[in-house]
C-alpha cells in the first residue's frame, strides 16, 4: 500500500495526489480517444450519451451531492439548454454562440428557481422543483410561436468553423467529451476553492456555515445556477444527438433517470456521476433485451421442465404481455433505487473503493471501515 | 467606550422572558464568563450575538459599530466567531476543510477564478494553508488532518471546532460550553488553550461554561444570569458570594 509523504501544501491542493492517478487517468484518456476508431457505431452512439448524462449527473451532484439541495426539476434545464439551442439555430447564429447562450440563459433560470428554494427544504424543496419542471414542459408544449408545441422541433447536425459535424460522427464524440471533461476538471476546481467548501458547509451544517460568515443564500442560489448552466450546456449536446426534440421527452421520468444517476453513481464523489451515467445508459438495451427475449426463454425453460406445447406457449403470451406493460421501466427504476439505497448507499464509487481496499489491505480488510458512524445525536438544532 | 456592548438586550418568545434586559460589556483582551443554572439564557444571548435569533429589543456594538441589525455572515466577517454547545461541525468532510471553512471570511476570489483555479487562487489556498496549519499547531491538531469528522471521538471534535473559529483569526470569540462532554485532563487542556488564545493570539473571549473550577481558573470576571436576567457582575469570587447566586443555585 502506498503511503502519501507530503512535503508541501500543493500536495493537498493538486488534482492527482500521486503518479498513479496520472497514469491510469492517462490510460483511460487514450482509450476514450481511439474508442472511436475501435467500437460498433452502436457503442459509440451509447457513449456519447454515457457523457452527456454524466455531465448532467456532474451538474446534479453540485446541486445535490454538494451543497445538499435536492431536485427533481434537472430535465426542464435541460430542455431548456436543448430548446434554447433549436431556436437560435433557426435564426442561423454560429454553434459556440447558441452553445453559451444556452448555458447562460439556464443558468439564469437556474438562479431564479434558487431564490424560492432558499426557504424550503428537503422534500418540500423537492416539489418546488418538480412544479418547476412540470410548468417548464407546459410552457414547452403550449408556446407553439416558439417552441412549435407538441410537434417538437428538429435541429440541424452541429456546424463548427464551416464544418459540418453529424451526430454520429467521431468529431461530435470528441465535442461531448470534451464538454464533460472541462465541466469534470471545473467542478473540481471548485471543489477544492473557498466556494466549493462553502457549498459542502451548506449541506452539513447551515447555522454552523452562517456563523462562519458564509452568506448561505447567495451560495445556494449560485449553487442552483451553476447546475442549471452545466445541465444547460449538456442540453444543446442532448438535442443536436436526437436531432429532434419534443416535450414529451423532458418529463419527470428523465428527472428521475438523473437522480438515479448520482444516487447509483455515488454522490460523494464526480466519479460517481460518470458510473452512474454508464449504467443509466446501458440498462436500457438491457431492459429491452429482456423484453424481447425473457418470454422465450423463459416458455423455453418451461418446456424443458416437461411443460406441454401449450402450456408453454401460454406462458410466453403471458410474461410478453407483463414485459410490455405500462409503466414497468418505472417500476424497475423504483426497485433499483431502494436496492440501493439500502444496501449500498454510497453507490458504484463506493462498491469499487471497497474492493479496492479490500485487495490493498489483504487479508486485513474490515467490513465495518465504510459503516458510518453516529457517536451522538444532535439534539438541538438551530433552524 | 467598551469593546464589546450589549445593551438592553432582550428576546421573548410570546410571554417568556428568555433574556430580558440584559446590558454588559466585554473589554478587548479580557476573559468573561457567563454563568447560571439552565435556562438561565446564557446560550439566547449567544445567539443573539451571532444573529441566529433577532433581538426583540436592545442593541448590540462591536468595536464602536452598532451591529444589532447584520446579517449573520456579516457578524463572522467583522470578527466574532463561535463555537457551538451542541458542536455543528461539517461531518463528512475532513478536518483540513472543516478548517478551511474557517477561513472563509478572508477568501477573496471571485467564482470565475476558482473555476480555472488561477495562479491567484492557487496562491490563496496556500495562504489559508499555511494558517490552518498554525492553528492545527497550535491547538496540537496533527494526527488527525486527513480524517474524516463522522469518524472521531468527541473530545476532538471539541478542539476541532474551537480550531474552525481560531483559523477565522477572529477579534472576539465566543465560546458556548468550551468544556462540556470533556474529561478532567482535556478540560485541563482547553483551559490552558483559552489561556493562551488570551496571552498569545490577542483575542476576546466571551464565553458560557457550568464547570466552575474552568471559569475559576481562566475568567477575569463573570457574570451571573437567571431567568434572563444579570444577578451579578465581578471577578469569579464575588460573584459566586453573591447572595443572589447562592440562591438560585441551591434556592432560598
Amino acid at each position: 500500500m502506498r503511503f502519501l509523504f507530503k512535503t508541501d501544501y500543493e500536495d493537498d491542493i493538486r488534482l492527482f495526489p500521486h503518479s498513479g492517478y496520472v497514469v491510469s487517468y492517462g490510460i483511460l484518456l487514450a482509450l476514450l480517444l481511439i474508442a472511436p476508431y475501435v467500437l460498433s457505431s452502436y457503442l459509440m452512439s451509447q457513449l456519447v450519451f454515457v457523457c452527456i448524462y454524466a455531465t448532467v449527473g456532474v451538474a446534479l451532484l453540485i446541486l445535490t451531492g454538494f451543497t445538499g439541495q435536492a431536485s427533481l426539476g434537472h430535465a426542464a434545464f435541460l430542455a431548456i439548454g436543448a430548446y434554447t439551442a433549436a431556436y437560435l439555430q433557426k435564426y442561423n447564429v454560429p454553434f459556440p454562440v447558441y452553445f453559451l447562450a444556452a448555458g447562460i440563459l439556464t443558468g439564469c433560470i437556474g438562479a431564479l428557481v434558487g431564490f424560492p428554494a432558499l426557504r424550503l427544504q428537503g422534500i418540500y424543496l423537492v416539489i418546488a422543483t418538480i412544479s418547476f419542471a412540470f410548468i417548464i414542459e407546459e410552457i414547452l408544449a403550449r408556446w407553439e410561436s416558439v417552441t412549435n408545441g407538441n410537434e417538437g422541433m428538429r435541429i440541424k447536425a452541429v456546424s463548427l468553423l464551416g464544418v459540418t459535424v453529424s451526430r454520429d460522427s467521431p468529431t461530435f464524440y470528441f465535442l461531448c467529451l470534451a464538454v464533460l471533461v472541462l465541466t469534470i476538471v471545473g467542478t473540481l476546481n471548485l471543489l477544492r476553492s473557498p466556494t466549493g467548501r462553502a457549498f459542502v458547509a451548506i449541506r452539513d451544517s447551515e447555522t454552523a456555515a452562517r456563523s462562519m460568515g458564509i452568506n448561505v443564500a447567495l451560495y445556494k442560489v449560485k449553487s442552483f445556477a451553476i447546475s442549471a448552466a452545466i445541465t444547460g450546456f449538456a442540453g444543446v449536446l442532448f438535442a443536436h444527438k436526437l436531432s429532434f426534440i419534443s416535450p414529451e421527452m423532458f418529463t419527470l421520468q428523465l428527472s428521475i433517470e438523473f437522480i438515479i444517476v448520482i444516487l447509483i453513481g455515488g454522490t460523494f464523489s464526480l466519479h460517481g456521476a460518470v458510473l452512474g451515467a454508464i449504467f443509466i445508459v446501458m440498462i436500457d438495451p438491457f431492459l429491452t433485451y429482456l423484453k424481447d427475449d425473457m418470454p422465450g426463454i423463459i416458455a423455453g425453460i418451461a418446456a424443458t421442465f416437461g411443460a406441454g406445447m401449450q402450456t408453454a406457449a401460454n406462458i410466453q403470451a403471458k410474461v410478453a404481455a407483463f414485459a410490455s406493460l405500462n409503466g414497468l421501466k418505472g417500476a424497475i427504476y423504483g426497485i433499483i433505487i431502494v436496492l440501493f439505497v439500502l444496501f449500498e448507499p454510497l453507490g458504484l464509487y463506493g462498491r469499487w473503493l471497497k474492493i479496492k481496499l479490500f485487495f490493498q489491505l489483504f487479508p486485513l480488510y474490515k467490513r465495518a471501515t465504510f459503516k458510518r458512524q453516529k457517536i451522538y445525536v444532535k439534539s438541538e438544532r438551530n433552524r | 467606550m467598551s469593546y464589546f456592548r450589549a445593551e438592553n438586550l432582550s428576546l421573548h418568545f410570546g410571554g417568556l422572558k428568555a433574556v430580558d434586559a440584559v446590558s454588559f460589556a466585554v473589554e478587548k483582551g479580557e476573559i468573561l464568563s457567563i454563568i447560571g443554572p439552565n435556562g438561565a439564557g446564557k446560550s439566547s444571548i449567544f445567539n443573539l450575538i451571532s444573529r441566529i435569533y433577532r433581538p426583540t429589543s436592545g442593541r448590540i456594538f462591536f468595536e464602536d459599530q452598532d451591529i444589532t441589525g447584520q446579517p449573520p455572515y456579516d457578524i463572522a466577517r467583522l470578527g466574532i466567531a463561535r463555537t457551538f454547545q451542541n458542536i455543528e461541525l461539517f461531518e463528512n468532510a475532513t478536518v483540513l476543510s472543516n478548517l478551511l471553512v474557517g477561513r472563509h471570511r478572508h477568501s477573496t476570489t471571485q467564482l470565475w477564478q476558482e473555476l480555472l483555479f488561477l495562479p491567484s487562487v492557487r496562491a490563496n489556498e496556500k495562504v489559508h494553508r499555511r494558517r490552518v496549519e498554525q492553528v492545527i499547531e497550535f491547538l496540537d491538531l496533527e494526527p488527525y488532518r486527513d480524517k474524516l469528522i463522522s469518524g472521531l471521538p468527541y473530545g476532538v471534535r471539541k478542539v476541532i471546532e474551537l480550531a474552525r473559529a481560531l483559523c477565522s483569526e477572529p477579534k472576539l470569540i465566543l465560546l458556548d460550553e468550551p468544556s462540556s462532554g470533556l474529561n478532567v485532563e482535556e478540560t485541563d487542556d482547553m483551559s490552558f488553550w483559552i489561556r493562551d488564545m488570551k496571552n498569545e493570539l490577542g483575542v476576546t473571549v466571551l464565553m458560557v461554561e457550568h464547570d466552575m473550577s474552568l471559569v475559576n481558573r481562566v475568567s477575569d470576571r463573570v457574570i451571573a444570569l437567571n431567568y434572563g436576567r444579570v444577578l451579578a457582575m465581578g471577578s469569579p469570587n464575588e460573584v459566586q458570594q453573591h447572595p443572589d447566586v447562592v440562591a438560585a443555585y441551591l434556592g432560598a
